[in-house]
């Protein structure tokens, strides 16, 4: 059994999909927080057989959870205050998502405009369709990863 | 500038504000020489990032027709970009310059990017395959004026379907309008895109969808053609095949309601027999006289010139 000491301010991100957690370490910028994250991978979890999980350490509002819905809206958020749990947040498709994903487009002038902002805007939100705020090329293969 | 307002899709402006500029534009039909002074002292920039000669110079006589005058380039190699300058860039240095500025860019969204960073008003004056609103705006005051109203028709689009930028924008623009019924005619290859007709769906509006241009010519009430492209094909087979299903002639017309317009984006290559040229339906150049109508009246709108 691993053990994890308790945060005292911070987020739990919970029911990660196994696998995934070191795309939301990169794409939440946790690599420049100079405090406690722990990342526990391939966790046992009966609802899912293997989870990621993972534990930061910072004021709750210094992150932007925006993107945790985009690559995956089943995660869990647990939002922990002098050490207790003092809310769940659940997670809604972002209305407009920047810099996590590239368009695709070679037509699209963010393929040669220099410092242009990727901008995606939710044009679909039953199909969890977003398109590019410049061309509208559809993005839609859930693939965060490619920024 | 105070209220600062862009073009950069045709759906920018609501039903209510395309009926004010239609009624300007409507205004200028009637009298041009009361508008010969409205913009005078003002200038227009014409960015044209790629060559075209009807809509450039469409836009430089609307403002000479309203006594401002034009600067601007025709292509990209006559321009800073080509030394790399960013459009972002550029734009901020019209805007030292002129009072409203049309662009046109093969790459998407420049315009976009253009009125981001822009002081003056940007008209998109088409984006690659994107969009084209004034065209549109084009479209919609040919109509307008034809016919004395936008709704309540049966709208026949014809040839290529599937890669017309200005026949997917016209369906947008039209389809917020009462009583729309489409009908597509169109080779299975050259078809709207899927996207298209499930807003049509989402929205309850009737289409149909046919291949042969005869057998639905009686029902229509405008016939909207364009060209249907060789290289769209991927043979040559088909191309022979299907080419001629879409060539509007006499005896295709002979099938058409008394008052069924012709209308067409231009350039026309075959697809409109020339016979047809001197049919009081054909109202492919009278389009292009809109085309400058609605461009003098969105200048002054922009601006904010009454």
């Amino acid at each position: 059994m691993l053990n994890i000491g308790k945060i005292e301010e911070g987020f739990v991100l919970d029911h990660i999909q196994a696998g995934k957690s070191m795309q939301i370490y990169r794409h939440l910028g946790l690599d420049k927080l100079d405090s406690t994250v722990a990342i526990i991978k391939n966790a046992k979890s009966q609802a899912m057989g293997k989870k990621d999980i993972l534990k930061v350490e910072c004021d709750i509002d210094s992150l932007n959870l925006d993107v945790l819905a985009y690559i995956d809206h089943n995660i869990t958020v647990n939002v922990i205050k002098d050490g207790e749990i003092i809310e769940k947040r659940s997670l809604e498709l972002p209305k407009q998502i920047t810099g996590v994903i590239r368009c695709h487009n070679p037509r699209c002038i963010s393929s040669i405009e220099q410092e242009l902002p990727q901008i995606f805007y939710l044009a679909d939100e039953a199909n969890e369709i977003y398109r590019c705020r410049y061309c509208d090329e559809k993005y839609s293969e859930g693939d965060a990863s490619s920024l | 500038m105070e209220n600062l307002r862009h073009l950069m899709n045709p759906l920018d402006f609501s039903v209510e504000e395309l009926e004010d500029l239609f009624d300007l534009a409507g205004e200028i039909e009637r009298d041009m020489e009361g508008f010969s002074h409205k913009c005078d002292g003002k200038i227009l920039a014409t960015c044209f990032y790629e060559p075209s000669t009807r809509t450039r110079l469409s836009f430089e006589t609307a403002m000479l027709r309203l006594g401002g005058k034009c600067l601007g380039f025709a292509d990209a190699t006559s321009s800073s970009a080509a030394k790399g300058e960013s459009v972002a860039d550029t734009i901020r240095v019209i805007s030292c310059f002129a009072d409203i500025c049309a662009m046109r860019h093969p790459k998407e969204g420049a315009p976009m990017v253009a009125a981001s960073r822009a002081t003056i008003p940007v008209i998109n004056a088409g984006d690659g395959g994107h969009q084209h609103p004034t065209q549109t705006l084009t479209d919609l005051l040919t109509i307008r004026s034809l016919y004395g109203k936008l709704s309540n028709f049966t709208i026949g689009l014809c040839g290529d379907l599937k890669f017309g930028r200005t026949v997917h924008s016209l369906i947008n623009a039209l389809s917020r309008y009462e009583g729309i019924r489409f009908i597509f005619i169109s080779p299975k290859e050259l078809r709207v895109p899927d996207y298209i007709t499930e807003m049509l769906r989402q929205k309850n509006i009737p289409y149909e969808e046919v291949i042969k241009l005869e057998e639905i010519m009686p029902q229509l009430d405008f016939l909207y053609m364009t060209r249907v492209q060789k290289e769209r094909f991927f043979n040559e087979e088909d191309y022979i095949r299907l080419r001629n299903f879409y060539i509007l002639d006499k005896e295709k017309m002979a099938l058409a309601k008394e008052k069924m317009f012709i209308l067409h984006p231009l350039p026309r290559v075959n697809e409109i027999s020339v016979e047809l040229d001197d049919d009081p339906r054909a109202a492919y150049f009278r389009q292009v006289q809109y085309g400058l109508y609605v461009r003098m009246a969105l200048i002054l709108t922009l601006l904010h010139i009454q």
